[in-house]
């Protein structure tokens, strides 16, 4: 019996070093095929499973599909464009690791990813001393921030800054001054807390609570006891789907009529299921990709929004999600940068050519808005790049 | 604070207190029983808030089946989970079952991520969800289920373990597993009762709370975290006790928000529950000496 799980073992093993082999053979041979020109090559890191994994699925989706349209149409300027995916598992040190084998094992040219705000931040100091491109899908503003120490990074998502500023300018414009914020402790809900406190001031906004939750509560009924109590207009609530479908019934539970603002995080149709009817009259800002239906003709990007929903939801038979617009911009950028770098260059070279490329991108029109990059802003996006949407009868509708 | 308001806090309290109790309670029957602390206590719950939805939900099953039928699943893997895992590991150590519990934890959570995905979920609600008036105070129906189901759940399981030939049983082997065993009562079968009973009170949790706090594949975590917390309080022996460190621990949270006091802001309110525990264990501690030089 031993004998045989001995065999068992070596035989396993030896399967998969052929397996190994042929596959770095495959990869090795690109250019033996009968392109004449060698694969472009550009890393994926995306949280696939665990905690970003809502967000990493739809980005290696509609990473997969724009590969596929890009090679059927020629590729770039003739080379094929070779994506190499790796799943981060939600993890900053498991990133880390991967970033390291994109770098020196699979040579690529650039990375974009990866999913999570953690992430992104624990891989700047690689991708940076390494001289390699990296352009996030990342919330956070400090991935590209201060923007003298991140000579080799970019981002596309828009920043909790941008975010808080189209919700209270909102309120502004309806005349209110006095405001309740309620955020979860998580980095996501913690950042939304403190932008939301700096700028409020900025449009004549107080604060006059300021409660928070832990992810994991399941009522926050105590909170927002605390905030009726007060003499709050409205209730800024920023964390993702789940808790804030929670915030949104309870209010509806205590009778509380002042409207509810809620961040981007709620921008899925899981918030809608979650919440059920205490959802009508949330307001939010996102970017236009879901309600591209009611997006005028005449904006920049309304073609870019309905090609890739189309594209998306006929491939994969879900509804798009915002995320997958990350990486859609994100890869976008780097093709760009790839058609317009010259021939004939070596990895260092060309790394730094698909930088500078990316960093002279201008009216961009992207999924998450228009795009002008420049040496001091590594995210360009664009006023305008958001929409007030309002929940109706379980329905988006753009407030205007 | 206005009587309203007060009135508000305490509804909330006891509604999340009800929740903490009932799993608080799955704890304190399989410690007393087999003095493992089950660590997949929470996962009983996530399972009878998923199974509910997918069977009332996604099925079109008409509740009061949906929610049997839910409660019954549970109970059988807490069956399985006893069968399959603990009782094959019979000459363990306590802290190596409590290991196993873990990772029974671990692998049902990530079943239920494989199976129903990573999104939260809200089953059908039992009666409506338009807030009930009461003392200025407003309170869902689902949360008077809540509540209306803890009590019964607790009178139940007391009624049981007190007027029953089994439920006396269980209480002698939590008592002095030996000396049970030497009148007859086999402890195996008493613990398999006892894990089955744990997650049948921790399916019925779930079902009755799922459509008023959602539920999502990973949400046992933190309620076993605040259940352990209750039957800590409760010092793990008696199911009553369990019942009373969970309102205790949902009233003081809420509490703690109200508080609001200088730098107290809602974030401390899992401090002030923690602080609220240790005090407790501070002082059950010298008692729970007491007893042990007693018996």
């Amino acid at each position: 019996m031993r004998n045989y799980l001995k065999y068992a073992v070596v035989l396993i093993l030896a399967v998969a070093l052929l397996a190994l082999g042929g596959i770095s053979c495959s990869s090795g041979g690109g250019g033996a095929t009968p392109t004449p020109k060698a694969a472009y090559k550009v890393g994926a890191l995306f949280a696939t499973t665990g905690g970003g994994s809502n967000l990493g699925k739809p980005e290696e989706e509609t990473v997969n599909m724009m590969v596929e349209q890009i090679n059927a149409a020629g590729g770039i300027n003739g080379h094929p464009l070779e994506v190499i995916f790796y799943n981060t598992e939600s993890s900053a040190e498991k990133c880390a690791t991967l970033t390291t084998r994109l770098i020196e094992q699979d040579n690529v040219l650039a990375i974009i990813g990866p999913t999570t705000s953690g992430e992104s931040l624990a891989i700047i100091d690689t991708v940076t001393t390494a001289k390699v491109p990296l352009v996030s899908a990342a919330a956070n503003i400090g991935i590209v921030t201060p923007v003298s120490e991140r000579y080799w990074v970019f981002k596309t998502p828009q920043a909790d800054k941008e975010v808080a500023a189209e919700i209270l300018r909102n309120m502004q414009q309806q005349d209110m001054t006095k405001v309740a914020i309620i955020t979860n402790t998580s980095s996501f809900g913690a950042g939304g807390r403190s932008v939301l406190k700096s700028d409020a001031g900025n449009y004549g906004i107080t604060i006059v609570d300021d409660q928070t939750f832990s992810t994991g509560d399941t009522s926050m009924q105590s909170q927002l006891t605390h905030i009726k109590g007060t003499d709050a207009q409205a209730v800024i609530c920023w964390d993702t789907d789940q808790q804030a479908a929670i915030v949104a019934q309870d209010m509806k539970t205590l009778q509380m009529t002042i409207p509810l603002f809620c961040s981007h995080g709620i921008a899925n149709q899981a918030f809608i299921d979650e919440a059920g009817a205490a959802a009508n009259g949330v307001v939010f800002p996102a970017g236009k990709l879901l309600i591209v239906d009611v997006v005028p003709a005449s904006d920049p990007q309304k073609e870019v929004l309905v090609q890739y929903k189309a594209d998306y939801e006929a491939k994969y038979g879900k509804v798009v999600s915002t995320f997958g617009g990350h990486a859609y911009d994100a890869l976008s950028m780097v093709v760009m940068a790839l058609k317009d770098m010259p021939e004939g260059l070596d990895t260092a070279a060309a790394r730094q050519a698909v930088r500078d490329g990316i960093e002279q991108i201008k009216d961009f029109a992207g999924i998450s808005g228009v795009f002008t990059m420049s040496p001091t802003d590594h995210l360009g996006m664009q006023p305008g790049s958001l929409a007030m949407i309002e929940i109706v009868d379980g329905k988006w509708t753009w407030l205007q | 604070m206005s009587t309203a308001q007060f009135v508000q806090y305490l509804v909330s309290g006891v509604t999340q207190g009800s929740i903490y109790a009932l799993i608080g309670l799955g704890f304190t029957m399989i410690y007393a029983v087999t003095r493992i602390i089950n660590f997949a206590q929470g996962e009983f719950v996530m399972l009878g808030g998923m199974l509910s939805f997918t069977l009332a939900h996604s099925l079109g099953l008409p509740l009061a089946p949906a929610l049997i039928i839910s409660i019954l699943v549970a109970s059988l893997v807490g069956a399985g989970m006893y069968v399959l895992a603990i009782r094959p590991a019979k000459n363990a150590s306590v802290v190596s079952l409590i290991i196993i519990t873990i990772g029974a934890a671990i692998f049902i959570r990530g079943l239920a991520g494989v199976l129903w995905g990573v999104d939260a979920v809200r089953p059908p609600v039992f009666t409506g969800s338009n807030s009930i008036s009461f003392l200025g105070a407003y309170i869902h129906p689902q949360a008077l289920w809540i509540i209306g189901t803890t009590v019964v759940v607790t009178i139940i399981v007391h009624l049981f373990l007190s007027y029953t030939m089994v439920g006396k049983a269980l209480k002698a082997c939590a008592i002095n597993p030996v000396a049970s065993s030497l009148v007859g009562i086999n402890p195996r079968t008493m613990a398999l009762i006892a894990f089955v009973l744990a997650a049948a009170v921790g399916g019925i949790g779930g079902v009755v709370m799922a459509p008023l706090t959602l539920t999502a594949y990973n949400v046992g975590i933190m309620l076993g975290l605040k259940g352990f917390v209750a039957a800590a309080i409760g010092g793990f022996k008696s199911p009553l006790a369990a019942v009373f460190g969970g309102l205790l621990l949902g009233i003081v949270e809420s509490f703690a928000v109200a508080a609001n006091w200088g730098p107290f802001t809602s974030a401390y309110k899992d401090a002030i529950a923690l602080i609220v525990l240790m005090l407790i264990l501070l002082v059950r501690s010298g008692k729970l000496a007491e007893e042990e030089r007693a018996g």
